[in-house]
């Protein structure tokens, strides 16, 4: 006997669900920026942001520290904003990439993308065999990472002209693990001790790093990714019913698929080269948002941004007040709330094909 | 003519799954594909509705190529129903349905009311306006099929290529479909499993056989005893039935010894 699911698919409110969703990241931005080891409260936070302003920045009486104004506007803010760039983006690479293997337990991770990036950016780190691209060389040398792996991986699964899903999974697992490997060694012949450090815990996940400079990059990608992914909704859609089906009802599937793994490389090149690894977040974010909203792509891609935002910046949180004044990288605190439920999901899907 | 397919050949690898195939539907035709499993009928229905790209041959549709027309534009003049029919996310009937419309749909192309209003005619058509809200994956097989039925009908075309969309239905659910497309009056181009059914609903037939053509022609010509046993090895009693005039198909088990049955040279 099969059970009716738990959750309405009777048509969602769209509107309400995406004006709450947009309050709590309101909220969220404010809130968040508030807390860590020093907090500045929610009305000081405002305050401070409202006097930035110029139109309402008149109005406002100064009544804050200096302090409590660089805390917020140079390290915080910076550092939220950059959350929520990072946790739309990946959770967009997320929808993105199990539309293209048509399976929800993909994720930005799951081609090597990561491990790609992570040994070009060690690689750069360690070595300086990108300082001649200048400040954003960490930046770039991991996009390089990603971009390399990821044409790497979609060459080995092209199969006449067409992606070959099983063969790009596995062909995903085989070369993270190279990287994975190349990294390692990279990190044991570390020339020295302190680039080792903050390669270690640049891999691991980290927004601590961030600065206003680091977000015009990430944003214009997601901004753009989002606009292109936006457009082709219907053709996401479709390639959900299988390559056949999908072009029997107008799409070019070739064509999509090769625009799709453009947007999702470079989504999470980038993404990664500015925060380092946090996983699951593409995996997790667009499975509760189909839970809320079902599975069309309209729907799923403005939500999973504004969810994935939002919880990587609360994550956040946690990983700088966990064990403050120390910090936990973010990466390592995702990882340990996504792996059980990548396993629920997992047990899951195994019992609604039983 | 509608449809004519010119010495169509596609291989998987090393295996060849179709071989030289030409076939043609006239327009107002219900067209048959016949033969046994791995005959190459999905192949080339699919190479027809863009599912795979032929490696040689030509397909003119309305005296048009085929091949190098925009996918968009052969999505509008052929709409398709065929054997998948699952998706790996959960969406509502209406949802699925109105994916029929996005061929008609430019990249920044609204839906509008009409779009709606087209889907819920499709719905009520087939008598499922009250499943619209439901999520497709809970639906059963039969249920299914009529919510492709549904999408192709909201695809607005007039030509439709069935890949034995009736497969493992009940019988009801299978006569269902197949009387309902008939009532549309429109063009078709089917793969049947069934030889009763392609004989009840067909005008003519092609009998592929290791990606060939082998036969074509009306049912009654096709479906004889001989024929069935040279293309399908097994033996059977043909007649046309009083009440339809189509041929009826009895397969004999080895069992039973007939004097009407003699094996072909």
């Amino acid at each position: 006997m099969r059970l009716n699911r738990p959750f309405p698919r009777q048509s969602p409110n769209m509107p309400l669900i995406l004006s709450l969703l947009a309050v709590a990241a309101g909220v969220t931005l404010i809130v968040a920026t508030g807390l860590g080891p020093v907090a500045v409260s929610p009305v000081t936070t405002a305050k401070i942001l409202l006097h930035q302003i110029p139109a309402l920045g008149g109005g406002i009486a100064q009544t804050w520290e200096v302090l409590e104004q660089n805390i917020v506007l140079g390290l915080r803010l910076p550092r939220v904003c950059l959350g929520m760039i990072v946790g739309a983006s990946l959770s967009v690479c997320g929808v993105t990439m199990q539309a293209l293997v048509r399976n929800h337990l993909a994720d930005p991770f799951i081609l090597g993308v990561s491990n790609g990036a992570s040994a070009f950016a060690t690689l750069g780190m360690l070595f300086g065999a990108f300082s001649f691209l200048g400040t954003y060389s960490l930046a770039i040398s991991a996009f390089l990472g990603a971009a390399v792996t990821i044409l790497f991986v979609y060459a080995i699964s092209r199969v006449r002209g067409r992606i070959h899903i099983p063969q790009l999974l596995l062909s995903g697992v085989a070369i993270s693990m190279m990287m994975d490997g190349i990294t390692r060694i990279i990190t044991l012949s570390a020339p020295n001790a302190l680039g080792l450090h903050s390669a270690e815990s640049w891999m691991a996940g980290s927004l601590a790093g961030a600065r206003w400079a680091y977000l015009t990059l990430p944003l214009a990608v997601l901004v753009a990714c989002m606009v292109v992914l936006m457009v082709n909704h219907r053709g996401l859609n479709l390639l959900l019913l299988g390559d056949e089906s999908a072009g029997a009802l107008g799409v070019h599937v070739p064509r999509l698929q090769k625009l799709l793994v453009l947007v999702a490389s470079l989504m999470a090149g980038v993404t990664i080269s500015v925060s380092g690894s946090i996983g699951f977040v593409g995996l997790m974010v667009p499975h509760f948002t189909r839970l809320l909203v079902g599975g069309d792509h309209k729907k799923v891609l403005p939500i999973a941004a504004l969810l994935g935002g939002i919880l990587v910046v609360w994550v956040d949180v946690a990983a700088r007040l966990v064990i403050a004044p120390e910090e936990l990288p973010v990466g390592v605190l995702t990882a340990v709330i996504g792996g059980p439920i990548f396993l629920w999901m997992l047990k899951k899907s195994h019992r609604g094909k039983a | 003519m509608r449809l004519q397919v010119e010495d169509l050949s596609y291989s998987y690898g090393e295996q060849e799954a179709a071989a030289q195939v030409c076939l043609q539907v006239d327009a107002g035709e219900f067209v048959g594909l016949i033969g046994p499993n791995g005959s190459g009928k999905s192949t080339v229905l699919k190479s027809i509705y863009r599912g795979l790209t032929p490696d040689r041959g030509r397909i003119l549709l309305d005296g048009e190529d085929l091949l190098s027309m925009p996918h968009r534009k052969s999505a509008l003049k052929l709409a398709v129903v065929g054997q998948e029919n699952e998706v790996p996310f959960d969406f509502t009937v209406e949802e699925m349905v109105a994916m029929g419309r996005a061929p008609h749909k430019r990249l920044f192309d609204v839906d509008t009311p009409r779009d709606r209003q087209i889907v819920h005619h499709a719905l009520e058509h087939l008598g499922m306006e009250r499943l619209a809200g439901r999520n497709y994956r809970q639906l059963s097989g039969g249920e299914k099929q009529r919510v492709l039925l549904a999408r192709a009908i909201a695809q607005e075309s007039d030509f439709f290529i069935l890949d034995e969309p009736t497969n493992h239905l009940d019988i009801s659910y299978q006569m269902q479909i197949f009387d309902f497309i008939k009532r549309l009056n429109v063009t078709v181009l089917s793969a049947i499993h069934d030889l009763n059914m392609a004989a009840l609903y067909c005008d003519r037939l092609y009998v592929l056989s290791g990606g060939r053509v082998v036969l074509e022609g009306p049912p009654e010509q096709v479906l004889t005893p001989e024929n069935i046993y040279r293309v399908y090895g097994v033996r059977s009693w043909v007649a046309l039935h009083p009440v339809t005039g189509r041929p009826a198909i009895t397969f004999l088990p080895a069992g039973i010894q007939t004097e009407t049955w003699r094996e072909p040279e």
